[in-house]
């Protein structure tokens, strides 16, 4: 849990970071970024995963297993993380920049103050979706990880109580996702607005 | 204090292109302290392109503008500063969705000009009861009506205390029987001295408001004149065939 939790911060900063630099089109990074979320969000899971685990200490850079379990949640949610935000930006209309401007607010006051907080909130739903994919995803990154509850629930499994364990897994899973979902669409129902612009 | 005779704002053969085509051909005017200029003239002569090279919204390709004698249109303005003298208000009334009445005016003279919020506070106050809209300081955009909004968006750009404010066809989205209440609040804007371009397309409101009519076509300026003398007797062909285009459709609307 401790994973999805740290997985879903990062992405959700890496996204935006991501996110803003398509936005403001900074030449060569843009492309960059670009690829990587075409690269992390069509490649298969499993591939992402091997390179993670076992490509990785090829090169020579050895991960303790949740650092790399983090690194792989983040680089898979990162780049659905920039998608939504990049859906949110896009919803501001040019003409929400220029009154900005147009009352003296700087280009990064106006982003602070006039654009994100609209773009949140229609991000803001696909950012829900994201995170809750990610708390998902946690058990097969922890392949290595060894943390999640799949794990204990193998070891369970393995000592034989099939039946149980099974149910036990479904209802911790549904406890830590139930809660996410119901946070979230609080924080959804309080940053949105119907009716934008007029 | 400056010289009266001094031009708050002087515009000199203004070019601007885009890409290929040339929408301003070449625009001169000076605006003096307390003038209230009207700009009138056909779809697409390039009126509202001309106000928004005037606050740096669009860049110009030659010529120059002034303000106060100093000149704007160089490399390096700092158009934050430039914005908060050169107020502007657009035709979609667009208010920031996302904030009340009050926290859309307040966001300008605390963020930009760092201002106490209470202090602020009760100028926008004054303004809101001057446009009859204090007891909406706490409502978001959604919950107004058309024209309310657009004059919210006024107090806004007048907090900011401008010394020339543009106003681009503000009531040109508006229904009908909202254009008189944002008008009227420009009408006493001008009895109260403040510097106004003025882009419109009501005829009647810019003869009232007007101390100078301004007709453009096709990026140039073809006349320059008192209100009086364009409205009745204007020197220029193209102007005439402007306004009668308007006469034409005041016909039609009475049978
Ligand atoms: N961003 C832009 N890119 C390309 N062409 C533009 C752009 N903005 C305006 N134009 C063109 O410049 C010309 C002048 O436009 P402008 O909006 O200034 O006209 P206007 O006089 O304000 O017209 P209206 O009365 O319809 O508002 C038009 O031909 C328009 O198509
Ligand atoms: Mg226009």
């Amino acid at each position: 849990m401790k994973l999805a939790f740290w997985g879903i911060l990062m992405s959700a900063a890496l996204g935006l970071i991501c996110a803003l630099i398509r936005y403001w089109k900074i030449p060569v990074l843009q492309r960059i970024i670009g690829m990587y979320i075409e690269l992390a969000r069509n490649t298969p899971l499993m591939i992402q995963l091997f390179f993670l685990y076992y490509g990785l200490p090829r090169l020579g850079l050895l991960l303790e297993g949740s650092t790399c379990a983090i690194v792989g949640l983040t680089f898979l949610g990162g780049a659905y993380m920039a998608e939504a935000y990049r859906g949110g930006l896009v919803a501001v209309s040019r003409s929400q920049i220029e009154i900005g401007l147009s009352i003296g607010l700087r280009p990064f006051q106006v982003l602070r103050y006039v654009v994100f907080p609209q773009a949140l909130a229609v991000a803001l739903p696909a950012l829900t979706a994201t995170s809750i994919f990610l708390i998902k995803e946690t058990s097969v990154f922890s392949i290595v990880a060894l943390k999640d509850l799949m794990y204990v629930a193998k070891d369970l499994l393995r000592e034989g109580h099939s039946t149980e364990s099974n149910l036990l897994l479904i209802v911790s899973y549904l406890a830590i996702i139930l809660p996410v979902s119901l946070i979230f669409g609080y924080l959804e129902r309080k940053v949105r607005f119907a009716g934008f612009g007029n | 204090m400056k010289k009266s005779d001094q031009a708050i704002l002087k515009v000199t053969d203004l070019h601007k292109q885009f890409d290929q085509t040339e929408v301003l051909k070449g625009i001169d005017l000076d605006v003096y302290p307390g003038e209230v200029i009207v700009i009138v003239g056909p779809s697409g002569c390039g009126k509202s392109t001309f106000l928004r090279c005037l606050n740096g919204l669009e860049p110009i390709n030659s010529g120059r503008v002034e303000l106060n004698g100093q000149v704007i249109t160089a490399p390096g303005t700092d158009w934050s500063l430039i914005r908060q003298k050169i107020g502007m208000v657009f035709q979609n009334y667009e208010l920031f969705p996302h904030l009340n009445v009050m926290d859309n005016i307040l966001l300008g003279p605390t963020k930009v000009q760092g201002r106490k919020k209470s202090e602020a506070k009760a100028e926008a106050e004054s303004w809101l009861e001057r446009v009859d809209l204090l007891e909406k300081a706490q409502a978001y955009p959604r919950q107004l009506s058309g024209g309310q909004k657009q004059r919210v968006a006024i107090v806004r750009a007048l907090c900011m205390s401008p010394e020339v404010m543009l106003f681009d066809e503000v009531t040109a989205s508006l229904d009908p029987e909202m254009v008189r209440e944002v008008l009227d609040v420009m009408l006493n804007l001008a009895k109260g001295g403040l510097t106004m371009l003025i882009v419109t397309h009501e005829m009647a409101f810019a003869k009232a408001v007007a101390d100078r009519v301004i007709f453009m076509d096709q990026g140039y300026v073809i006349e320059t004149n008192t209100p009086e003398a364009f409205f009745n007797n204007p020197n220029t062909e193209r102007a005439r065939k402007f306004l009668n285009i308007f006469q034409f459709e005041g016909v039609h609307k009475v049978q």
